[in-house]
């Protein structure tokens, strides 16, 4: 019955199009440059594509059969028609690659902005605001540094100040969409990419994973609020309201699954939290993925290395973890013992103890409640940009 | 070491609730299945058919029969992924205002992947291969591919690739990852069951298939052209069969490969994809693009060498720019390969990587818009006949340069962030696939079936069909431009946006056209089939047509050719008609055959049998299975009846036949 209710709004249809065609009408500066490439984009196609077709229905009407127009059918080569049909397409591809080699550079989502607007470049007293990202099946965690707040799918920035993200993944690949901001990235596991964006006009936007992630993909989605700097100040002092924080153990309860998850504030979070996230050592017990390319990058520790390398009975994983069939258990690498983590993992396994003996230890030590934080050292928590690949 | 797996020695881990019994539609869709297949198999059965199928058809290592088998095997595919499409837009209509649609996420994740593994794999790929197994021999004028059996093997294994993509709908479940599979969604530790290994085992299957098709029409067509026919006087469709041959032998090992490596990961826990321990998903991504980009070259080149040879013949007239034609499609197969990082722009590349793949693809669209106009300007001063074909080919020229151009856009990667991923994407390749690939199908079905089956089909359906296809592809696909710039991803199950749903339901419609398109095709077949004495070609050339297939007469004999033809200018055929050329009528010689084998099937049945025992991990039937592949092929070396000749009474007879049906329609 609704469908068939839908078929009489078809005549609407044109007053439908316009509103909310987010992509062609955009509401922060990296999004409107993007939605001009693909107008200039379109209009320069045009100049090929319109010809063509309306070539195409002339001489199919007038050398139809019946029509008794010209007929040569021997004439198969014309040296200056040949070099019209590859010059024309060359040059407007010229024109195009030009653009999109100066475009591809400047809209380069790594790259930090230099204005905010048409002709307004970022004012010298303004630092962006930082956020960083973290996909989870299937949710989005924002970190906010500057503010020391944390939330979940629901994201605020001030209107017109430059936002810098960095953007990760927990498990598997999600791409960071707010179409009414700028174009989307990739967020993915160990790895961290960046996007530099403005919002210009206040108002709620949708935000969501434009990569299929998994069963809850499709309730993956958050709003994100575009604030005069007012509101937004209110904004982060509501969260700073919440009664929750979000520490190590808060983090593992919210790493699980879930699916169309509210809005949620944490007032705090635990220190260095996003870094643990992207060198996947959230869990104090493994090794950072910095420190491991660290050691690698020196050469590695050789055939000892595997010495470190324990079951790994202590990480979730989105479904009943299971290993392959003909591999072994899975394992992690385990945290090596620092200054001030003597050793590895706040003393679960003396030196000289063989693995089979840490391996209970450590496991118990995880689900002890309320962990300290650990300051690892900051400088080995670098994961690489994924583009030298 | 096993890990904690239920799993048992006899089954693996196959177990009766491996069975979909709490999914309705799907037992339903098997009830159908069971019955139509008891009804097929009874009547096969009843009418005593099962000696005739398999001496004439199973075994068959004719080049024209097994091109038919692959039509058959993708036009029956077609069904199965159409019915995955209907599903899916039937899903993304109603599922607004909190209503959850009709399918569960676990259901319909296995939907979407399943409709583009098996409208890319299973429908795509057999009916290019059986084109160009059924055409390309007859062009060149020869009498069989290079490799006969390899030919019957290679169209075996795909078909046990399709058989095991069907399976997993009863048995288990497909991937739920989306038709790439990319990792770490696929790997083991996010996709613990067997529907990823469906998915690597079907296309392993199939891909050894496509690989050996593709060595032996790269063999054929350098080696056995007819005397005479040099390089540039082969007919564009050969041409284009030639190019898209290299790029399958080139492309496919590529897929073989991160096939093995995922393998390795999931079934012995490698880490070549994984999160940690050095893995890196991205690997995966890159690997699979430098297979799958030229992979979509696979599929549309030999459509333009349809459309091609289409277009000269309705319009009466040579291929205008035939080397400029030719060099196109050999600059298209070169730049293929170079193309391939603009499917992920936006996984974080730098702007110089990004822009040198983005102006590499644009530089694809001049050799495309090249053959375009070539195309453009064979129909100026023509005299175009509009037969079905020619339709075709119109609606494809007008409807693929707007895929071309929303493909330019995609190709400029500031925009691509905007549009990656989304339903505007989409529509994009489905207007190039559809408009493209199905279009050009449907124009080398209406050209060439009076070739393969001596009648032509029937207009009235055949236009029912067309007009069905195309309105109903415009009302289906562009509305997804449309929500693809209203910012809406692909892959998305349930919305909250009510302003949405009105141009899903429109694409809804637009998929229910194209059901009648469909059917109409179906009836189109049956009507022709029954209205065949009306519809007979008796000339063997029912369209005054160019290239040397219709030299011969329709259906052409088991060794096409009498007496190999001698070449010489392009459009061979054309050139004869316009010398007088005179069938000689006497001087019949013996000609040499290839034997029908069945090894061919056996062993496709036998790589069936292990993959599905690798996919549910019972080891000894895979042992089992392997042993008896080896077995079976060693032994085939051993067969040395390989060939026999056609005595040459038996040649005369079929030619005198020919002779009297000739005079008699005067």
């Amino acid at each position: 019955m609704s469908r068939i209710r839908a078929l009489f709004v078809l005549p609407l249809l044109p007053l439908l199009g316009g509103c909310n065609l987010v992509v062609l009408n955009p509401a922060g500066d990296m999004a409107i440059q993007q939605r001009d490439l693909i107008v200039v984009a379109t209009l320069l196609m045009l100049i090929v594509v319109l010809p063509v077709m309306a070539l195409t229905v002339f001489f199919a009407w007038r050398y139809r059969k019946g029509n008794d127009a010209d007929y040569k059918p021997d004439w198969d080569h014309s040296l200056k028609l040949e070099l019209i049909i590859w010059a024309a397409p060359l040059l407007i591809i010229i024109c195009l690659g030009s653009i999109t080699w100066v475009t591809t550079h400047m809209l380069d989502p790594y790259r930090p902005l230099d204005r905010i607007a048409e002709g307004k470049p970022v004012p010298e007293n303004v630092k962006p605001l930082e956020v960083e990202v973290v996909a989870l099946d299937w949710k989005w965690l924002f970190f906010y540094p500057e503010y020391g707040v944390a939330t979940v799918n629901e994201l605020a920035a001030p209107v017109d100040r430059p936002i810098t993200f960095k953007i990760t993944a927990s498990s598997v690949m999600n791409s960071f969409f707010i179409p009414a901001l700028a174009g989307q990235i990739y967020a993915m596991p160990g790895m961290e990419t960046k996007l530099h964006a403005v919002i210009n006009k206040p108002g709620v936007y949708d935000g969501f994973s434009a990569n299929y992630s998994g069963a809850g993909f499709s309730g993956m989605r958050f709003k994100f609020h575009g604030m005069s700097n007012d509101d937004f100040e209110q904004w982060v002092a509501k969260v700073r309201d919440a009664d929750q924080k979000l520490d190590r153990q808060a983090y593992f309860a919210l790493e699980r699954p879930s699916e169309n998850v509210p809005a949620t504030y944490y007032a705090g979070y635990q220190d260095d939290l996003y870094q643990r996230i992207l060198n996947m050592c959230v869990d104090p017990a493994k090794m950072c993925m910095g420190e491991m390319m660290a050691i690698d990058g020196k050469g590695g520790l050789g055939l000892e290395g595997i010495h470190n390398v324990l079951p790994k009975e202590l990480e979730y994983d989105k479904h009943q973890r299971r290993g392959a069939i003909f591999g072994p258990q899975p394992s992690y690498v385990a945290s090596l013992c620092t200054d001030t983590d003597p050793f590895g993992t706040r003393g679960a396994g003396a030196a000289g103890k063989t693995v089979q003996e840490q391996q209970p230890a450590r496991h118990s030590n995880v689900s002890t409640p309320a962990p300290t934080p650990i300051s690892a050292p900051a400088s080995s928590h670098t994961a690489p940009r994924p583009d030298n690949i | 070491m096993m890990n904690h797996q239920q799993t048992s020695f006899l089954l693996g881990r196959l177990g009766l609730d491996s069975l979909p019994l709490h999914e309705p539609i799907l037992v339903a869709t098997f009830a159908m299945v069971a019955l139509g297949g008891i009804v097929v198999l009874g009547a096969i059965t009843y009418f005593r058919l099962w000696g005739y199928l398999w001496r004439e058809w199973f075994t068959t290592v004719d080049h024209k029969r097994i091109g038919i088998m692959y039509m058959i095997l993708g036009i029956i595919m077609l069904l199965r992924g159409f019915a995955d499409a209907v599903m899916m837009r039937l899903q993304q209509a109603i599922a607004f205002g909190g209503s959850d649609g009709y399918l569960p996420a676990h259901h319909y994740d296995q939907v979407f992947t399943a409709h583009g593994v098996i409208m890319i794999f299973f429908v795509a790929m057999p009916v290019v291969t059986g084109l160009m197994n059924y055409v390309v021999p007859l062009q060149i004028g020869a009498r069989d591919v290079s490799f006969p059996f390899l030919n019957n093997f290679s169209f075996w294994m795909t078909t046990a690739g399709a058989v095991l993509v069907m399976m997993s709908l009863f048995i288990g479940e497909f991937a739920r990852t989306g038709w790439l599979a990319y990792p770490p969604l696929s790997n083991i530790a996010y996709s613990p069951d067997v529907g990823v290994d469906y998915y690597i085992w079907s296309l392993q299957i199939a891909g050894v298939g496509t690989l050996l098709s593709g060595v032996n029409l790269i063999c054929t067509i350098i080696k056995m052209r007819a005397p005479g026919m040099k390089m540039m006087q082969m007919p564009v469709f050969t041409w284009t069969a030639l190019c898209t041959n290299v790029l399958i032998v080139a492309a496919f090992p590529v897929l073989t490969a991160v096939m093995v490596l995922l393998s390795l990961d999931r079934y012995v826990g490698m880490n070549f994809f994984t999160n940690d321990f050095g893995g890196n998903p991205m690997m995966y991504v890159n690997l699979i693009w430098i297979w799958g980009h030229p992979e979509v070259y696979i599929l549309i080149l030999p459509m333009f060498g349809v459309f091609s040879e289409v277009t000269s013949t309705f319009c009466g007239k040579r291929l205008f720019g035939y080397t400029s034609m030719v060099y196109a499609t050999i600059v298209i197969t070169i730049l293929s390969y170079l193309v391939w990082l603009h499917h992920f722009f936006t996984m974080g590349s730098g702007a110089s990587v990004n822009s040198f793949f983005g102006i590499t693809t644009m530089i694809i669209s001049i050799p495309t818009g090249a053959k375009m106009f070539n195309w453009l300007f064979t129909m100026y001063k023509g005299r175009i006949r509009f037969d079905l074909p020619m339709m075709w080919t119109v609606a494809f020229m007008l409807t693929f340069v707007i895929g071309g151009m929303s493909g330019v856009m995609l190709a400029v990667p500031p925009a691509d962030f905007s549009l990656h991923n989304s339903l505007f994407l989409i529509a994009h390749f489905h207007n190039v696939i559809i408009g493209g690939v199905l279009f050009g199908l449907f124009a080398a079905i209406n050209f060439w079936y009076p070739k393969a089956f001596g009648y032509k089909l029937d207009p009235f359906w055949g236009k029912i069909s067309f007009w069905s296809w195309v309105i109903g592809f415009y009302v289906a696909f562009m509305p997804l431009y449309v929500l693809g710039l209203m910012g809406v991803t692909r892959r998305m199950r349930v919305f909250d946006d009510p302003s949405l749903q009105i141009w899903f339901v429109i694409a809804a419609i637009g998929a229910g056209l194209i059901a009648v398109g469909i059917g109409a095709f179906l009836v189109q077949l049956v009507v022709s089939y029954m209205k065949r004495e009306q519809l007979r070609d008796t000339t063997g050339d029912p369209w005054d047509a160019r290239t040397l297939e219709w030299a011969t007469s329709s259906p052409p004999p088991d060794y096409n050719f009498a007496f190999t033809p001698v070449v010489h200018d392009l459009d061979a055929w054309w050139d004869m008609k316009q010398h007088g050329y005179k069938r000689p009528l006497t001087g019949y010689k013996p000609i040499h055959m290839p034997k029908n084998t069945g090894a061919g099937i056996i062993l496709a049945g036998l790589s069936l049998i292990t993959g599905f025992a690798l996919i549910w991990y019972i080891w000894w039937l895979a042992a089992l299975g392997f042993i008896g592949l080896l077995t079976v092929a060693i032994g085939h070396t051993f067969n040395y009846k390989r060939d026999f000749h056609i005595p040459a009474e038996e040649v005369e007879k079929t030619e005198n036949e020919r002779t009297r049906i000739l005079a008699a329609q005067g």
